[in-house]
């Protein structure tokens, strides 16, 4: 039943209330997911997203009236590392933080404590995850999507999107597509999202869209060499042109030292059997050139 | 943000750090005042090394030793002459040259992969560590920090002993901690000391301590977390405005992510990601990108005019790829910005516009009335854009 997110996941808001969580909440909820709950402090016993979802003053209330099972964090920056602290003490299975601009010391203790919990987290700075058809997470535009067997991993936003429109445009449909994030220090990687993907029934084939800093395509890519081998695969990544020393946009894109270059990434990618596109619509064709028959 | 080495000392000193004493100066006059002071002092000499945010000042001759104080004003003005890596030298920092025993590297880093502050060391310090770390990892000694309870007293010794500094053994402690109390004070992603040394000291050399040999140092390096910045608010005056790009600064005013680039096509994207695809895609199409520029997620239209300000700011600019994939950003209000912005430019450019995604249909409409040239794809996009230049160039 795909990855990380289905029709049955019982999803809590934090910051339904908030001018991105109820625009984005009720795009949630008319996609078909299951918003039960939105986490405000001091606004519990109300309701959000004209009536039609009950708001909480902490999760632990919203777990247990509501058998919620997944977050979707749009606390602003200051607050947002506590926000993924308090799902996780609160049982929460699958955490998921758009929030953008979190220092990075901030959330080594929040991964922590997540792991300590046997939660996931994905993101912070990441756009949410959907399972077409099914349900979405965060704010990827639902419309962009087409059912399918290509599981999707991204560290960016927009260029998921371009990547996925182009796909859903040839017919190539997706089980899951999920934006890990693009800071130096988030919850879920590349490797673990294969992981999942490795063992997913509804999963026959991988895209894989990296950018340059850090070096988690290429340990994802020697991943994938070894155990999905005969998995269709392609991936595309971002930041060839970028100069060295410059944070682009994201604060994980930076290339320094000589190393997280594109041309490394790229390098171990087609090493691993992956097809690199050179522009992101060719990904569906490299897909079927790849044998996938979806 | 990067930050000069007399800065990173500053801060190093704030937090209890051995930093022999310094003084910053802008003229060769003040060098020698300076190196005049540290050599009444007791100094032998005087180190004087440009201060700038690239590597490799020493190759490039930025790092100088001075007996008296007319060499010192001679050697500020030469290195105060110099370009290292296209950047001007703007000033100087001199100090008393310290008797060094033996040099280390000692580095607290934000690492990725393990999702931890760490700490490197190593006893082969004063080169560029990445050189030791391709050729020889295992001199380069990695202890974690844990997540939780911090950088524990006796991981400070586990490096001290595995550096061979069991002789220094409490000061190495308190630099080794002192390390990462620094990174979480300030929000750094890395606090460097290269070298770290032991210092031979007669106790009459400036430096102001007792005789002897101590830890000291050396040199700095600090880069502080960006997003971090707004609870510093006094590190903020720390970001050298001669590294940055007016126009970069600009964009950071204006809540937008710019960087400049060399070639001659404008890009104005929304998101990072695509933002770096699109530059890619325009060199892939044969043209070069003149910027980088992330619009970010929900810009409205002024947003937009003043991303158009920057880009046509750069002369060299002679055309514009617009690239907006919807989602929470409205591709309607894109587009008024830019009919707004070509209202008030005073350069015609020819643009290149492709908006996709939420609104879409209602910005086409709004394109086309103001007869702006689209491109449904991004590929068609960048093609036409590298075409545009190329007929401006002719």
């Amino acid at each position: 039943v795909s990855i990380l997110i289905d029709r049955s996941s019982r999803v809590v808001v934090h910051g339904l209330t908030g001018r991105e969580g109820s625009f984005h909440g009720a795009a949630m909820l008319d996609y078909g997911t299951q918003v039960v709950a939105g986490m405000t402090p001091g606004k519990g016993g109300q309701t959000a997203l004209d009536g039609r979802v009950p708001v909480f003053d902490t999760v632990v209330d919203a777990v247990r009236e509501t058998g919620a099972d997944t977050s979707c964090i749009f606390v602003p920056a200051a607050g947002a590392p506590d926000a993924v602290m308090e799902a996780a003490a609160a049982g929460i299975k699958t955490i998921f933080c758009i929030t953008e601009g979190i220092p990075a010391l901030d959330m080594i203790p929040a991964v922590e404590l997540v792991r300590a919990a046997g939660a996931r987290l994905i993101g912070p700075n990441c756009p949410g995850a959907t399972t077409p058809g099914a349900a979405k997470v965060g704010i990827i535009p639902g419309s962009i999507h087409r059912e399918g067997r290509v599981g999707v991993v991204s560290r960016s936003g927009t260029l998921t999107y371009e990547a996925v429109q182009a796909m859903s445009d040839a017919g190539v449909g997706q089980s899951t597509c999920v934006g890990i994030g693009g800071d130096p220090i988030i919850g879920t990687t590349f490797l673990d999202i294969l992981q999942l993907f490795a063992a997913d029934p509804e999963t026959d084939a991988i895209v894989l869209i990296g950018e340059i800093g850090g070096a988690a395509e290429e340990t994802a890519a020697a991943w994938a060499g070894e155990h999905l081998r005969d998995v269709p695969k392609a991936a595309f990544i971002a930041g060839r042109t970028a100069p060295e020393g410059k944070r682009m946009g994201h604060a994980g894109a930076i290339i320094s030292g000589g190393a997280g270059t594109a041309a490394s990434k790229v390098e171990a990618l087609e090493a691993a059997g992956f097809r690199v596109a050179g522009s992101p619509t060719e990904l569906p064709q490299l897909l079927r050139d790849a044998g996938y028959r979806g | 943000v990067k930050i000069q080495e007399a800065d990173a000392k500053s801060l190093l000193v704030a937090q209890g750090l051995p930093v022999p004493p310094w003084e910053v100066a802008h003229t060769p006059a003040e060098a020698r005042d300076a190196a005049d002071r540290f050599l009444a002092a007791g100094a032998r000499q005087v180190v004087i090394k440009a201060q700038v945010l690239v590597g490799g000042r020493g190759k490039a001759g930025g790092v100088r030793l001075a007996g008296s104080a007319e060499e010192a004003e001679r050697v500020a003005a030469a290195i105060l002459a110099l370009q290292i890596k296209g950047i001007q030298v703007r000033k100087v920092l001199v100090g008393p040259a310290a008797d060094i025993v033996k040099e280390f590297y000692l580095a607290a880093v934000l690492d990725r992969a393990s999702r931890r502050v760490i700490l490197m060391g190593s006893a082969e310090g004063g080169v560029e560590i990445e050189g030791v770390a391709a050729e020889r990892p295992e001199a380069i000694v990695t202890i974690p920090a844990h997540p939780l309870a911090g950088f524990l007293p006796f991981k400070a010794r586990q490096m001290a002993f595995r550096l061979g500094l069991g002789g220094h053994l409490k000061d190495a402690v308190a630099i080794a901690t002192g390390l990462v109390r620094t990174m979480h004070a300030y929000d750094a992603d890395l606090v460097e000391i290269n070298p770290l040394a032991i210092v031979r000291s007669s106790g009459a050399d400036g430096a102001g301590g007792a005789a002897g040999e101590s830890l000291q140092c050396l040199d700095a390096k600090i880069t502080l977390d960006d997003s971090a910045l707004a609870r510093h608010p006094g590190l903020e005056d720390l970001r050298d405005p001669d590294d940055e790009d007016p126009a970069d600064r600009a964009a950071r005013e204006a809540g937008l992510t710019f960087i400049k680039l060399d070639g001659t096509i404008g890009c104005m994207v929304n998101g990072a990601g695509l933002a770096m695809a699109t530059m890619d895609l325009v060199k892939r199409a044969g043209g070069e990108p003149a910027n980088f520029l992330d619009i970010g997620g929900g810009a409205r239209a002024d947003k937009v005019t003043a991303a158009m300000r920057l880009i046509l700011a750069d002369p060299k600019v002679d055309a514009i790829l617009v690239n907006i994939f919807g989602g929470i950003t409205r591709g309607d209000e894109v587009a008024r910005g830019l009919i707004e912005a070509r209202q008030q430019q005073e350069r015609d450019v020819p643009m290149v516009v492709r908006i996709v995604g939420t609104n879409a249909a209602e910005a086409a409409v709004l394109l086309r009335e103001a007869r702006f040239e689209t491109a449904a794809t991004l590929d068609e996009a960048a093609r036409r854009a590298v075409a545009a230049s190329r007929g401006a160039l002719a």
